[in-house]
């Protein structure tokens, strides 16, 4: 019986971290990508500690405009989704019992229909009314349309909320109110509206939220005006790099601290009230609850690193890494050197020329077509010292035959990619994979048969 | 405090559909009256007291308050507070808000409401709560917040809607009291609504006893509950024996019935039922337990039966008795320290006044 037991509790403790590690493992990995310098997010080969994207996010234009964007059009919809969805529910609760249900459906159905359906409808009705109406610029405006859009399907998430607060509403409260003089709308504002602020509360979070990160509505109507959403799903066609990291650790700590500020304020009014007793051996400031520390303790955690983020600078550590991947690399080409003129000699001594062999002189045979396509002819090798030039390691190209090809640092910018450009990305470019030294390994397999 | 104004009811009908929740009640209370609608569930009662206070409008009919027909009139706009079942004390705001929110829908500065509310806190016995929030009170608190808060609006009727039904028995004798007290020092008009005959009769000037939206009776607590108008009132209102039977004589206001198992028994003819019954009628007698007596008198005032029970409940024993035919009779006497002790099995005869005993024409009794 006692080893079934433990067992069980042992069980039940690999289900749980395996649960949250899938819960909250995601999250985690991203949050490390966000302090390794290295180019692509990525926690493996870890490079250095480094803040560089958080500047990097704060510095690209694109990704400010969009969460400036985003929060524009996320307040708009709060607005219009939670006035929409209170005043929906109060018509489900209190009115026309007799078309309750039909009332309902309706209500109800935008959350079931897709929101790439809502989105393509906004548009294309709103487009309509405009014409009808002789060209309203307002109406075709990105962020009209999409807080329509969105709140056409937020609104009913927020009735839902409402409803089940509603449910819970005595009637008698408002009768009472009016019995005592109070107009229709003193009692609305004075025992129901009060009543309901949790519920606002809760529905105006959620409507931000889903605003927030809709992007299938969103990708029809945004216009001129595309959110962060929106922009990062255009980055991402293009590579990304972790200052989209950066931008999840701060909207996870900002998450984190509201939940936190809520918990430790919700104990402490428990705490007040008496319904429950603070835990002993803390100090009382705390209000004797974890969540207050948890919370200390995150807040001191960001002032520790805002702080040292002033005098941290991850150079010297870049440095190093550079250069042991130089090391690295050079023992790669110095062994590769090695094994292809060991191939060669080979070759010279079975008598064979290949066409292939000429790969070995590329100073002397210009443009040479093959295995390698022209990868290393000169022009090439000269496009690709320029390219390198752009970088900001800045490493002067050799005007050497070999065109600076094997030059440790082109390898290092290459397969590294730790230069801080963000537009093209290095698998993609033209030269990107053709400097992988496995791939020379490779050619340098073909060229020695 | 505002003095009790006249509130009269006029051919009231109230329908919900086919459904007729009250059916032509007629109405008259006087100024500062305690007037309480006595009634089982779903009588309706509950129904006209929102017909008054405006919740709803009378299919047909006129409510007059002060002499004012109060048609169209919204709650807001009448000169009533309401009581309701549940108090409907105002859980967000503090006790002192609640009992001030009269004042401050018409605008009341916080000082003003202040005061108010101390003054009235003070009257309600509760002085210095008014920082607490409803949930803070206990049950008969709650009840004295929730009167304040009514009062609070100067009401010129004041209507409460079963308001000690949810309290417990101690302190339902307790808040009769204070209410009873409270309603004299202001002077108001009171109007109760409660299915507790108790309540009604100790509280009340004036008892409306209702059945099935129909008013059956209304008078004082005497009239009520010595001279019934209908068998429903008797046997709704305090204990009674009925007994069943035909008019076999008519003598001015007394009556002899032929009782189905009793033999002929004489009676009162209760005053409604005046000169509306004839001989060979079907019609009911009923027979209070205190009003008889373990001694034997006229034989038209007379029966006998066996002891079944005997329960004794301090003040007072109560003795179930078996008379011809298995009819159920009981008997209540107080307790005199001499104890008229009866065995199981006894035969006993025991008599009444007549005048004591009341014969009406037969009809529906209050289902127990």
């Amino acid at each position: 019986m006692k080893s079934n037991i433990l067992f069980g509790r042992i069980a039940l403790g690999v289900y749980f971290i395996i649960f949250f590690g899938y819960l909250i493992g995601p999250l985690v990995v991203m949050g490390f990508t966000a302090f390794n310098s290295a180019a692509f997010p990525s926690i493996t080969p870890w490079q250095c500690f480094t803040y560089e994207w958080f500047s990097e996010l704060f510095q690209d234009e694109r990704i400010l405009n969009g969460i400036k964007n985003s929060f524009i059009i996320g307040f708009g919809t709060v607005i219009l989704s939670v006035s929409i969805g209170l005043a929906a529910s109060l018509v489900l609760t209190q009115v026309w019992a007799k078309w309750r249900s039909t009332y309902y459906t309706i209500i109800i159905a935008p959350i079931l229909i897709p929101g790439v359906v809502l989105g393509i409808s906004t548009l294309v009705f709103w487009r309509q009314v405009s014409d009808m109406l002789g060209g309203v610029p307002l109406l075709n405006n990105g962020i009209f349309l999409t807080i329509i859009g969105q709140s056409t399907f937020i609104a009913s998430y927020c009735m839902l909320v409402f409803v089940a607060r509603l449910q819970r509403f005595d009637a008698g409260l408002t009768e009472a109110a009016l019995d005592l003089g109070a107009t229709h709308t003193q009692a609305f504002r004075k025992i129901l509206l009060p009543f309901m602020r949790p519920a606002i509360a809760s529905a105006a979070v959620l409507a931000f939220l889903a605003s927030f990160e809709n992007y299938n509505t969103t990708t029809f109507t945004f216009g001129s005006y595309p959110t962060l959403t929106i922009e990062l799903s255009q980055m991402v066609r293009y590579g990304i790099n972790p200052s989209i990291s950066a931008l999840a650790v701060i909207i996870v700590t900002i998450t984190v601290f509201g939940a936190l500020t809520l918990e430790v304020l919700r104990r402490r009014s428990k705490v007040k009230a008496g319904d429950i007793k603070p835990s002993k051996g803390l100090p009382s400031w705390l209000f004797g609850n974890v969540a207050t520390i948890l919370l200390v303790a995150l807040s001191f955690g960001l002032i520790a690193m805002v702080t040292t983020a002033q005098s941290y600078s991850p150079q010297q550590c870049k440095a190093n890494y550079k250069e042991a991947r130089q090391l690295e690399n050079q023992i790669k080409i110095d062994a590769l050197q090695a094994a292809r003129a060991a191939a060669i000699a080979a070759a010279a001594a079975n008598g064979e020329t290949t066409e292939e062999s000429g790969t070995d002189e590329p100073a002397t045979q210009g443009g040479a077509t093959g295995a390698f396509g022209g990868v290393f002819a000169p022009t090439n090798l000269e496009g690709a010292a320029g390219q390198n030039s752009g970088e900001d390691n800045g490493a002067a190209a050799p005007a050497s035959p070999f065109g600076g090809v094997f030059d440790p640092t082109n390898l290092e910018g290459a397969a590294g990619q730790n230069s801080g450009e963000t537009a093209p990305a290095a698998p993609a470019s033209p030269f990107g994979g053709v400097f992988d030294p496995t791939n020379l390994e490779g050619a340098s397999g073909t060229g020695g048969n | 405090m505002s003095s009790g104004v006249d509130v009269n009811l006029e051919n009231i009908w109230i329908k919900f559909g086919d459904f007729v929740a009250v059916r032509e009640a007629n109405v008259n209370i006087n100024g500062g009256d305690f007037f309480s609608f006595l009634g089982p569930s779903g009588c309706g009662k509950t129904t006209i007291l929102r017909a008054v206070s405006g919740f709803l409008n009378p299919s047909e009919g006129r409510v007059l308050i002060g002499g004012k027909d109060m048609a169209g009139l919204g709650p807001n706009k009448r000169p009533t507070a309401l009581i309701f079942q549940n108090l409907a004390l105002f859980p967000l705001m503090k006790v002192w808000e609640n009992i001030t929110f009269s004042m401050e829908v018409s605008g009341a500065s916080a000082g003003e409401r202040r005061k108010r509310a101390d003054e009235l806190l003070d009257m309600i016995a509760l002085p210095g709560q008014g920082d607490k929030l409803p949930s803070e009170l206990s049950g008969g608190q709650k009840q004295r917040v929730a009167i304040a808060r009514a009062l609070c609006a100067q009401p010129d009727v004041l209507l409460l809607d079963e308001p000690l039904s949810a309290l417990d028995l101690k302190l339902r004798q307790h808040m009769r009291t204070e209410l009873r007290e409270i309603q004299q020092r202001v002077g108001i008009t009171f109007i109760y609504i409660t299915h507790d005959q108790g309540e009604a009769l100790t509280m009340s000037d004036s008892v409306a006893v209702m059945r099935a939206g129909i008013i059956d009776q209304i008078g004082d607590g005497h009239a009520v509950y010595d001279t019934p108008a209908t068998p429903f009132v008797a046997s709704f209102v305090g204990e009674n024996n009925v007994f069943r039977g035909k008019i076999s004589a008519i003598n001015g206001d007394e009556a002899t019935i032929a009782t189905n198992r009793s033999g002929e028994l004489l009676s009162k003819i209760t005053p409604a039922a005046v000169g509306k019954l004839n001989v060979g009628d079907d019609a009911m007698m009923f027979v209070r337990p205190e009003v008889l007596k373990m001694q034997e008198g006229d034989a038209k005032t007379t029966i006998s039966a066996k002891v079944l029970n005997e329960e004794f409940e301090g003040n007072s024993y109560s003795i179930y008795l078996e008379g011809e035919g298995g009819k159920q009779i009981k008997m209540a006497m107080p307790n005199l320290g001499n104890d008229p002790h009866k065995a199981k099995g006894d035969m006993v005869s025991f008599s009444y006044d007549a005048s004591n005993a009341v014969v009406m024409p037969a009809g529906d009794l209050a289902s127990e």
